[in-house]
């Protein structure tokens, strides 16, 4: 069935732009014990930032954020990347959809020499 | 027991209200229950397969495996759903008159039904392999086992229901206008997904996000409520969307719709035996 092909056809001709992959910044966040480490991930505004999630622990989670419409299951002992940005200065709430007692936040300070 | 049974719950609900709507939008086609029964089937082994390999997904492509397979399984779903709508733009008032004249199940093609088994599929694998993982992750950290049974089987039921109320409920409306308004829900549901995959992209980085949170109606209307799950499953809302968001469900909405009319107009003229007026069919013929 070749209408399969269009969404592979799709990502593969996004591969190739190589605008995607400049000037960005790379921050990591930890899953240990079922928590979020650290806690508060503090980021620099309108910078695209690459985001290493490491779960240290045995069982998956899945990181989910509803103000960066974000979502990716991290499995037990698995690395994932997302990238986030460019943020305008504020918070940012992220969690464990596997266990919403993990709570986090992305805190993005407004830039100094602005003055906002 | 209660969280284990709204997590599950949430995630079949996606799955449930997209096959209701199909069902809905497919209504008078004979065979659909089997090619819909035979879609969820393959979602939940593929779903499985999906959790089992789940490792190995999330670590392909440095790290962005899982996103790109989120968006290429919703970008078909897409494919499929945008299929259809415009197949069906054409064939909804010929289908509407025989259900009301004799009632009978109208034999459509193979595509059509293939269109319906990939869209129950998609669905379902997708929503599918994060139950599963969801619930090896509960199982793993020791839960009460007796709870989560019972918890993931309340959410799935729950999940099942919902679905099932809004088929009930569509099929209320009068059938001259059943068609179009299947065919806006399914227009709005695609609009949606296209967005969302348009999130994974940026999310693995292939696509720019073009502003991060152009507007923000969170306080409003949040995401994490009930309505705001409702509607972001049915039409992609989005209490904070990014740029990139807007622009694929702008044009996927603007590109389905006048597809939708152009097909609309083709086959209603044919049937008409007359000829296609390429402005506007108001506007008498110049000859």
């Amino acid at each position: 069935m070749p209408s399969h092909l269009v969404p592979l056809l799709l990502v593969g001709a996004f591969t190739l732009s190589p605008a995607a992959f400049a000037d960005t910044l790379t921050a990591k966040l930890t899953i240990q014990n079922r928590r979020f480490t650290p806690q508060e991930l503090t980021l620099p505004a309108d910078t695209k930032v690459k985001l290493i999630i490491h779960n240290q622990d045995v069982i998956p989670a899945e990181f989910e954020s509803y103000d960066l419409s974000r979502e990716i299951v991290v499995p037990g002992h698995g690395r994932v990347t997302v990238y986030i940005g460019p943020l305008n200065p504020g918070r940012y709430n992220f969690f464990n959809d596997f266990n919403h007692a993990a709570q986090g936040w992305v805190v993005v300070a407004p830039t100094a020499d602005k003055g906002n | 027991m209660l969280a284990t049974a709204l997590i599950v719950f949430r995630e079949v609900l996606e799955a449930a209200l997209v096959i209701a709507i199909v069902l809905g939008a497919s209504r008078g086609i004979s065979h659909r229950g089997w090619w819909v029964s035979a879609g969820i089937a393959l979602g939940a082994s593929a779903a499985g397969l999906v959790a089992l390999f789940a490792d190995v997904i999330a670590e392909a492509f440095s790290g962005t495996g899982q996103a790109l397979l989120d968006a290429a399984i919703l970008l078909t779903a897409v494919v499929m759903l945008a299929w259809h709508n415009i197949w069906m733009s054409g064939h909804g008032r010929k289908l509407a008159g025989e259900i009301k004249e004799v009632g009978a199940a109208v034999q459509a093609g193979t595509k059509t039904l293939t269109a319906l088994l990939v869209i129950t599929f998609t669905a379902v694998l997708r929503e599918g392999s994060e139950i599963v993982l969801f619930l090896w992750a509960i199982a793993a950290s020791g839960g009460h086992e007796f709870g989560m049974t019972l918890g993931g089987f309340t959410g799935l039921a729950a999940g099942i229901l919902v679905g099932v109320l809004l088929y009930r409920s569509l099929l209320f409306i009068p059938i001259r206008h059943f068609f179009s308004v299947t065919g806006w829900l399914i227009l709005l549901l695609t609009a949606g997904l296209a967005a969302q995959a348009a999130g994974f992209l940026n999310q693995a980085g292939l696509l720019p996000a073009l502003g991060s949170n152009l507007w923000d109606t969170s306080a409003i209307l949040s995401q994490s409520g009930i309505l705001g799950q409702l509607l972001h499953i049915l039409v992609g809302y989005t209490a904070r969307p990014s740029g990139i968001e807007i622009l694929f469900y702008g044009v996927m909405l603007v590109a389905i719709f006048t597809l939708m009319r152009i097909n609309g107009r083709r086959v209603h003229s044919m049937q008409q035996r007359q000829p296609l007026h390429d402005r506007t069919d108001t506007e008498p013929a110049n000859s």
